[in-house]
């Protein structure tokens, strides 16, 4: 399945997305990211019974910080689809790059006038 | 343990919307155990703020430390090298930590990061509730292990109220009703003849209400 | 009970062996003393004495001990209420001493309910003493002139002491005995919560009987008359601590528009009628909500009228 999606997205590789901690998140948006998303298995799926429901937690908790900072919470977003589902990872790759585009560069790449 | 709740971006933005260099200070103690004031919170913590600051147009330095604990001289002492570096300084301990570092650091400024709410202790992984009010004269053994003074929200001391029903408190459905708690205890213990003695009025004097408290062990005191 | 505690007009009549009829009477939520006036012509003759509620549900109103006096000024006898949540035990003894001084004689003892859902949910509460410890309070400051801390009283008040009892909170089994404590506490006269589950109340009265208690104390039955099926379905779902049987609910929307405030009035009635020949019953509390001018009518067809002058 030679799957083509969008060459913006930069793959990081976790074990289990139990293992993504808020900190992660919010550095990836500290540092310049536009958006953020974990894409994790069904839910009901984890082989360590309760990692993707964890990270979804935590994604709230980025999502409501960016909210509070007056930040468009959309930019981070929590994904479950199955290892099964290449077409579905490369569909859901497009989606937030689509979605990320319609929202604009990230307030912390944007210049302020002097 | 002391519990405690960050308190909302909003307000530490506004505390500190006049410095750009800036301190957290954490504490491995009870806030650590609450999951609200250890090196990881003072992490999430920095990294929320330095992006406020940033989508500002207005960058924050911020540096991280966490200390054993900011209740004792000993640890409170250990920032004494670097603390002239800030602007300003945030404490994510409990209501002592800032208390004792301004103390100690007279001309630094200092803000708390959390809100101080209670004694309690985990009823599981991420919630907390409250279990004593400190009140200076222990009366737990009377009520089969629970305490009125801290859990009835009117600290009965001759409960349940009339506004018990279902098993939780009239404030709140999702308050138990402590007394209703105390007195099924006693039932299922046989000793709810211990319920039909009058308990008279508490005397407050070694609670708060008697002025601020110290507590002296002359065998420690070197 | 051989001879007056207070000298009360309600002490007598209970002494007397009449069964009693008390009302009540919120204060303004202001200094309108001529609505309070108003409130209270409705009741005069009607009744042995008004329970002047003090900040009753949390919600600030005129202070009970003034309401009281100006009640005593229209020609009828209050029961000046005091919570626990207001004060503490300096302003506790002090107001009793100065209900007294003004001639009051009932007093009824009461926790308070907690002011979250009153219109000063902000407030820090006192809850020094509670209820229990007020009653016994009362008590010794009559009967041994002697304050909380022990100190002598220059001339005690000579206060009638009620308290209130929730048959319908829970848990169910401990009521009767928080009674009893009550009582033994010094609690002269008792007031209940507003009875609608009639089979529940029966079942706390015989218990009640069965352990003695009102051979010690004048039990009162609270009375409130639904208005309307919302209130009902209010009381029913809203308040801690009340239990409104559906088959009551049932009955008012029966009753069909226009008439469920007489069903209710008529189920008060009924209520009334039993409670005169229940044992340990010593009396009726009405609290008749907002509803004051409705107490002459409901007193004339409960045939409490006129009332006993002793």
């Amino acid at each position: 399945m030679r799957l083509s999606y969008p060459s913006n997205v930069k793959i990081i590789q976790v074990p289990c997305t139990g293992r993504v901690d808020i900190l992660h998140l919010l550095r990836a948006i500290e540092d310049g990211a536009d958006g953020v998303y974990v894409a994790g298995c069904l839910e009901g799926e984890c082989h360590f019974i309760d990692g993707n429901l964890k990270a979804r937690k935590r994604v709230q908790y980025v999502k409501k910080t960016l909210e509070e900072v007056g930040i468009e919470p959309e930019r981070v977003e929590m994904f479950n689809l199955s290892a099964g589902e290449g077409p579905r990872f490369a569909e859901i790759a497009r989606e937030m790059s689509e979605r990320i585009k319609e929202l604009g560069p990230s307030p912390l790449n944007v210049k302020k006038a002097a | 343990m002391i519990v405690a709740d960050r308190k909302p971006l909003q307000e530490i933005l506004e505390m500190i919307k006049d410095f750009n260099k800036i301190l957290i200070i954490g504490c491995k103690g009870c806030v650590t155990v609450c999951n609200v004031g250890g090196s990881k919170e003072v992490g999430i913590l920095a990294s929320s703020l330095k992006i406020a600051r940033k989508k500002e147009g207005r960058p924050l330095e911020i540096d991280e430390k966490t200390l054993e604990r900011q209740c004792d001289p000993e640890y409170v002492d250990q920032i004494k090298d670097i603390v002239n570096d800030y602007d300003a300084i945030i404490s994510m301990a409990c209501g002592v930590g800032p208390q004792f570092l301004s103390e100690r650091y007279p001309d630094s400024r200092f803000f708390p990061a959390v809100n101080t709410t209670f004694f309690g202790g985990a009823l599981q992984h991420g919630i907390w509730e409250e279990r004593c009010a400190g009140c200076g004269t222990c009366v737990i053994h009377y009520f089969e292990g629970m305490c009125p003074i801290a859990r009835c929200a009117k600290s009965l001391l001759n409960g349940p109220c009339g506004g018990s029903a279902g098993g939780k408190c009239e404030i709140s459905k999702d308050v138990d009703c402590i007394w209703d708690l105390i007195v099924k205890k006693k039932m299922e213990q046989g000793r709810l003849d211990d319920l039909l003695e009058f308990r008279p009025a508490k005397d407050w004097t070694t609670s708060r209400d008697g002025g601020p408290r110290k507590s002296v062990r002359e065998e420690l005191v070197q | 009970m051989s001879e007056l505690k207070s000298g009360s007009n309600l002490e007598k009549v209970l002494k007397a062996g009449h069964f009693a009829f008390t009302g009540e009477c919120g204060p303004p939520q202001g200094a309108n003393v001529e609505h309070l006036k108003e409130k209270a012509h409705h009741l005069k003759g009607c009744v042995d004495a008004v329970n002047i509620t003090d900040n009753q549900t949390a919600v600030v109103r005129m202070s009970s001990w003034a309401a009281s006096i100006i009640l005593m000024q229209e020609g009828l006898e209050p029961n000046f209420q005091m919570v626990c949540r207001d004060r503490n035990r300096l302003a506790i003894q002090s107001d009793i001493l100065g209900i007294y001084a003004h001639g009051i004689r009932n007093m009824l003892c009461l926790s308070g309910d907690h002011q979250r859902f009153g219109n000063h949910p902000q407030a820090k509460n006192v809850f020094d003493i509670d209820s229990m410890q007020l009653i016994h309070t009362v008590k010794t400051m009559r009967d041994e002139g002697k304050f909380m801390n022990g100190e002598d009283i220059d001339v005690p008040p000579k206060l009638f002491i009620g308290a209130a009892s929730n048959p319908f909170a829970d848990p169910f089994e401990f009521r009767v005995h928080r009674l009893a404590k009550k009582i033994a506490a010094g609690a002269d006269f008792i007031q209940t919560q507003c009875i609608y589950n009639m089979d529940r109340f029966r079942e706390f009265m015989k218990n009640a009987v069965d352990m003695g208690l009102h051979e010690k104390c004048y039990i009162l039955a609270g009375v409130t008359p639904m208005k309307s099926v919302g209130m009902a379905r209010y009381m029913a779902k809203q308040v801690p601590g009340m239990d409104v049987p559906d088959s009551l609910i049932e009955r008012l929307r029966g009753a069909g528009k226009g008439n469920v405030a007489q069903e209710g009035i008529k189920f008060a009635l009924e209520q009334i009628e039993e409670f005169k020949e229940m044992e340990g019953i010593a009396g009726v509390h009405l609290m008749a909500i907002e509803w004051e001018h409705m107490v002459p009518e409901i007193a004339e067809k409960a045939g409490v009228l006129p009332r006993p002058q002793v």
